[in-house]
């Protein structure tokens, strides 16, 4: 207990208010923790695949979001046990990190805690389970790079590049059409590339969606789209070779920041303030007019009349842009963003090949297209769908498959996928415990049992046998000596998935398992959990 | 070992089958609530809002009924915002599919559950979507062998257009008059020339009169009234349209306020004030108009001014009727005034006031762009005109993206038959367990003309079997006759299942395909579902 004795001899208490807490220790703080953890585990873990289902949330606003992507499950399911949170951490810096496999890190997580806990039940120290882990992780992330296969492709060969995407976006609502959104994903991130360097900026990719058409109509522009119109509806609709004036101060008489007051108390005065003022607009139009700008992108809005003036001198101009397409327009067209009139130059002008207003359906909504810019490297996906809740799930899937081209970019290692490579670890792992002397030895064979439960839920989850299916496959992988043998899970009628092109990122598979590995570390060194019983 | 709560309080989760039944019982409970709204005999709802007023609406618009339900269920909120009919988003988004909202509900609810019923069997849903589709492929393949396409004859395509029209608004409010009204729709839409920028229609309601009262317009028409003492009528008008303050133009220089020290003073700025005003309205005048369109309030000094002149100047157009105007009119919108020469005026051949009921309105005729044109709706109340109004709305909806998509197909149940029967033969031909959810599909789509007949009060089950023998023999053209069944029930049976292409009775195939494809993807979103995981509602403050 938390009563200690001075050395008076008289006992205090070391945690204040000791009553009003709740307190665990020992093994039963562990089991407690294992239990949270397999339990957001389990609700994963009908997600996984191809065949996963999907999950429905009810957010505290009463929105609905239909999903089967593990980040955004836990995300939105807004949990309140501490492990539990952990988990969802978990699976969050799996999306940030990799992008992909946020589903399989969790589960993978989830069977180490359940082994873990069948092995604490035998009476191992937790340490010593945390280090067979550690040992037992290493030898699978070395098998994994044993069995990787280098992955070819070219800037004229991307075939292999839109296959791996479909692959992710296979397990997704989308998967009607996953053929032309792997082809927009492959297409944006080889625009956006640097494949000298290896290196892909994911922020030059805009993804933008609107309500209306069909998931078919989505497609991918080499520019910007901008949820905007024209500020006044007679100017033109369609510009070519603009010369974009990027703008971050108002079309309206100037406000002095230092407080001041005109004071008008003849009719001169009256009348010069007028004149002024009619001045001061005629000035900026004309500025803008003589650097020989033929569009200008205004960050605020303009007054009624200095927009009618742009018009009538043949300016066309957008209005209310936001800051973030603002910097984005800059970069794609290679202007500077003006804070003054007076700073305008010929030089920061941006270029853009084509600039077009495109209105859809029969209601009022119209977009700004700006294409063929001067840097062509920004470019934006635009999904349509019927609803809203197809765009958000869409969007996450466009990002999935974005992360997955993106990795390729950078690493070009790939292990096979539907189980394959867990499978071929669990035989390694499995072999290498026998080698290792000590109590470990056991932390090493729930390890690989571990690594099981991935094909096993796949196999599940697409309605097959999964302990006949596992063992089939697994003799299948030692006698024919092949790695790439996993769950058929799209009943094509081959376990080998080169033939059926399922495949993953080495430095996916094996972030899931250190990552995995970690955090299940973590949780299994906690000996203490304090909760106050109340807020 | 007690497993924690893993979520907060108040957040409830279903799992597995439980999560399932609440999808179904959730969707099939619309369902059946809409259902009996389908077809040409379908039933109205009255609505009451929760608002002030208790606000009564009568609709058989499935698209108004669900936008106008509160629902607590997930699966019933999904259905409906797969059909985009949030409650906060304005009408104009159910475009798209426009008249079939109905349908899609009952197809997705039918196909469910058939789902429900193959789940009862050990059917993984998985297997269950990809059976249905394939089904769906079929079936889209189906319709499309049998559509008909006459854009060429212009006759004969507008005589599909008006037997659509007269469809889709056989079950509405408007089936008294639906020639009237189909007639108008159809002229409404062609004059679109091909757009479907619905907006160039306006429809103006007025209360009075009977629905058969109401007239389509070739001009445009304002809902404003004429300045007094300003001409009433004007020919060969020059119109300025514009938008710019005619009450006092105040400096917009930062600061700038008016400090005198004596009364004269006031009166000498007032006169500059005063000064300033008529020059502007002078140039404005400068600019050969004789009629003078503003956004904003025109004073009554200007008006004055105007009315001197002999110009005709209305004020406070809301922004839409100023655009719409200026579009019309071929016009510009203008703010500034100084260079008469370069701005362009609208025109028209004559401007007057005209009466409807006992409203008085501008009317512009013989307008430089002949799209625009306007439909004035008369009613005996606002809930009739309301109802009408969404009614046209529907039928201009699906003739507008019929004349992008000229492709018709029969109505009254014959393409769900057709599609029925291709996608049993495909059932037939699949092995494995697809087939029976291929076959489930089959039946759904048969739902849908029993449930057309059954609201009619006819024998269902026996319509569709007639109907499906009627189907086997090679381009049938069979359907079910609503409309002539009501009328002589006491011959024989026979003739309820009628010839549709000699009845007339057609429909968009665009607006059947959009029906198959959003049926299927709402059903299908729904029964991915295998868990429903619902968070704490966010507690309100309380501001007691």
């Amino acid at each position: 207990m938390a009563l200690a004795f001075d050395e008076y001899g008289r006992p205090f208490f070391i945690l204040k208010e000791q009553e009003s807490k709740t307190r665990l220790r020992g093994l039963d703080a562990q089991k407690s923790n294992i239990t949270a953890g397999r339990a957001v585990a389990r609700i994963l873990r009908s997600s996984l695949g191809p065949k996963g289902m999907d999950k429905m949330l009810q957010s505290p606003d009463g929105d609905i979001t239909i999903t089967n992507d593990g980040a955004t499950i836990l995300e939105q399911m807004d949990v309140d046990n501490q492990i539990a949170k952990l988990m969802v951490d978990l699976s969050r810096s799996q999306d940030y990190e990799i992008g992909d496999g946020t589903t399989g890190v969790v589960v993978m997580a989830g069977a180490l805690l359940e082994q873990a806990g069948n092995l604490l039940d035998r009476g191992i120290h937790p340490i010593r389970i945390a280090e067979g882990y550690e040992v037992a992780s290493r030898m699978a992330v070395e098998n994994l790079e044993k069995i990787a296969h280098k992955f070819e492709f070219g800037e004229a060969d991307v075939e292999p590049l839109i296959q791996t995407c479909m692959t992710t976006l296979s397990s997704k609502i989308v998967n009607r059409c996953k053929r032309s959104l792997a082809e927009i994903a492959v297409k944006a991130v080889l625009a956006v590339a640097d494949l000298e360097r290896k290196d892909v900026n994911l922020d030059l990719i805009k993804v933008e969606g609107k309500v209306g058409g069909k998931l078919e109509d989505t497609e991918l522009i080499y520019g910007i789209v901008v949820d905007k119109d024209m500020s006044h509806p007679q100017m033109p609709k369609q510009i070519e070779d603009a010369k974009i004036a990027i703008l971050t101060c108002p079309f309206e008489p100037p406000k002095p920041k230092t407080k001041h007051k005109v004071d008008i108390d003849t009719v001169e005065k009256f009348e010069t303030l007028r004149k002024q003022e009619q001045q001061y607009f005629d000035d900026m139009v004309k500025k803008c007019k003589d650097v020989g700008a033929t569009l200008v992108i205004c960050q605020w809005g303009f007054d009624d009349e200095a927009n009618h003036l742009l018009m009538h001198r043949n300016l066309p101009a957008v209005r209310w842009v936001g800051g973030v397409e603002l910097e984005l327009i800059a970069i794609a067209t290679g202007g500077r963003i003006v804070p003054r009139f007076q700073e305008l130059t010929p030089e920061k002008l941006g270029l853009a090949g084509l600039v077009r207003e495109k209105a859809f359906g029969t209601t009022k909504d119209r977009m700004l297209y700006i294409e063929h810019c001067a840097n062509s490297r920004a470019v934006t996906i635009f999904i349509r769908g019927g609803n809203k809740m197809m765009i958000e799930e869409t969007k996450r899937s466009i990002h999935d498959a974005l992360c997955v081209a993106r990795n390729l970019v950078r690493n070009n290692s790939i292990v096979y996928g539907g189980g394959s490579a867990e499978i071929a670890c669990s035989l390694a792992v499995e072999a290498g415990a026998d080698r290792y002397p000590g109590v470990e030895q056991y932390a090493i064979r729930a390890f690989a049992e571990a690594l099981d439960s991935i094909p096993m839920a796949l196999a599940e989850n697409s309605g097959l046998q999964p302990i006949e299916t596992l063992s089939a496959v697994k003799h299948q992988q030692v006698k024919e000596n092949n790695p790439c043998c996993g769950i058929d899970c799209s009943d094509i009628g081959t376990n080998d998935m080169r033939e059926q092109n399922v495949f993953e990122t080495l430095i996916g598979k094996q972030q899931q398992i250190l990552l995995a590995t970690q955090v299940v570390k973590m949780i299994l060194k906690i000996d203490d959990v304090i909760t106050p019983s109340e807020f | 070992m007690a497993v924690d709560r893993i979520l907060k309080d108040e957040a409830s989760e279903e799992k597995g089958d439980r999560a399932r039944m609440a999808t179904f019982v959730g969707a099939l409970a619309i369902v059946d609530l809409i259902k009996t709204t389908l077809g040409p005999k379908g039933m109205d709802k009255i609505l009451q809002s929760t608002g002030r007023g208790h606000n009564v609406t009568v609709t058989n618009d499935g698209a108004t009924i669900m936008k106008s339900l509160h629902i607590d269920n997930p699966a019933a909120k999904v259905l409906i915002v797969v059909l985009n009919l949030k409650p906060d988003i304005s009408k104009t988004q159910d475009d798209e599919v426009g008249d079939g909202t109905t349908s899609v509900v009952v197809l997705a609810g039918e196909l469910l559950r058939e789902a429900e019923k193959l789940v009862a069997m050990k059917i993984h849903p998985m297997t269950i979507i990809s059976g249905y589709r394939m089904a769906t492929e079929c079936a889209h393949n189906a319709l499309l062998k049998k559509v008909v396409d006459n854009k060429l004859d212009s006759d004969k395509f507008r005589s599909d257009l008006m037997n659509i029209a007269m469809t889709t608004l056989s079950s509405k409010i408007l089936s008294q008059d639906k020639e009237h009204f189909a007639n108008m729709a159809v002229d409404a839409v062609m004059r679109l020339k091909g757009s479907t920028n619905l907006e160039a229609i306006q429809i103006i309601k007025k209360p009075g009169g009977s629905l058969r009262d109401s007239f389509l317009d070739e001009g445009f028409i304002l809902d404003k009234k004429i300045g007094v003492g300003q001409p009433k009528r004007i020919e060969n008008a020059k119109i300025l349209v514009s938008n710019t303050a005619m009450d006092t133009d105040k400096v917009k220089i930062y600061g700038a306020r008016v400090r005198v020290d004596s009364m004269a003073k006031v009166a000498e700025i007032e006169g500059a004030e005063k000064e300033k005003m008529r020059e502007k309205v002078k140039k404005i005048i400068g600019h050969g108009i004789n009629c003078f369109v503003n956004r904003q309030l025109i004073y009554n000094f200007p008006e004055e001014l105007f009315a001197d002149a002999g110009v005709l100047a209305i004020e406070h157009a809301d922004f839409d009727g100023i655009e719409r105007l200026a579009l019309v009119t071929g016009g510009e919108i203008a703010s500034t005034f100084d260079n008469p020469e370069s701005v362009k005026l609208g025109e028209c051949k004559l401007i007057e006031e005209i009466m409807i009921g006992e409203d008085r309105l501008i009317h512009f005729s013989g307008v430089a762009l002949g799209q625009a044109c306007t439909i004035v709706l008369r009613g005996a109340s606002e809930h009739v005109l309301d109802e009408a109004e969404r009614s046209l709305h529907d039928a201009l909806c699906v003739l507008s993206q019929t004349v992008n998509d000229s492709r018709v197909v029969h109505g009254g149940g014959w393409p769900e038959m057709v599609m029925a029967k291709d996608v049993d033969d495909l059932a037939r031909k699949t092995p494995g367990k697809k087939s029976h959810a291929i076959e489930a599909f089959s039946r759904a789509l048969q739902a849908i003309p029993t449930i057309i007949a059954d609201n009619a009060g006819l024998d269902s089950a026996e319509l569709i079997s007639k109907l499906r023998a009627e189907h086997q023999k090679e381009d049938s053209t069979a359907g079910i006759d609503v409309i002539t069944g009501a009328v002589s029930r006491l011959e024989s049976l026979s003739c309820h299942v009628g010839d549709m292409a000699a009845l007339g009775i057609s429909e968009s195939f665009k607006v059947k395909q959009a029906v198959l494809y959003s049926a299927i993807e709402a059903a299908e979103g729904l029964l991915r579902v295998d868990e429903i995981i619902r968070c704490a509602p966010r507690r309100r403050e309380d501001r007691m």
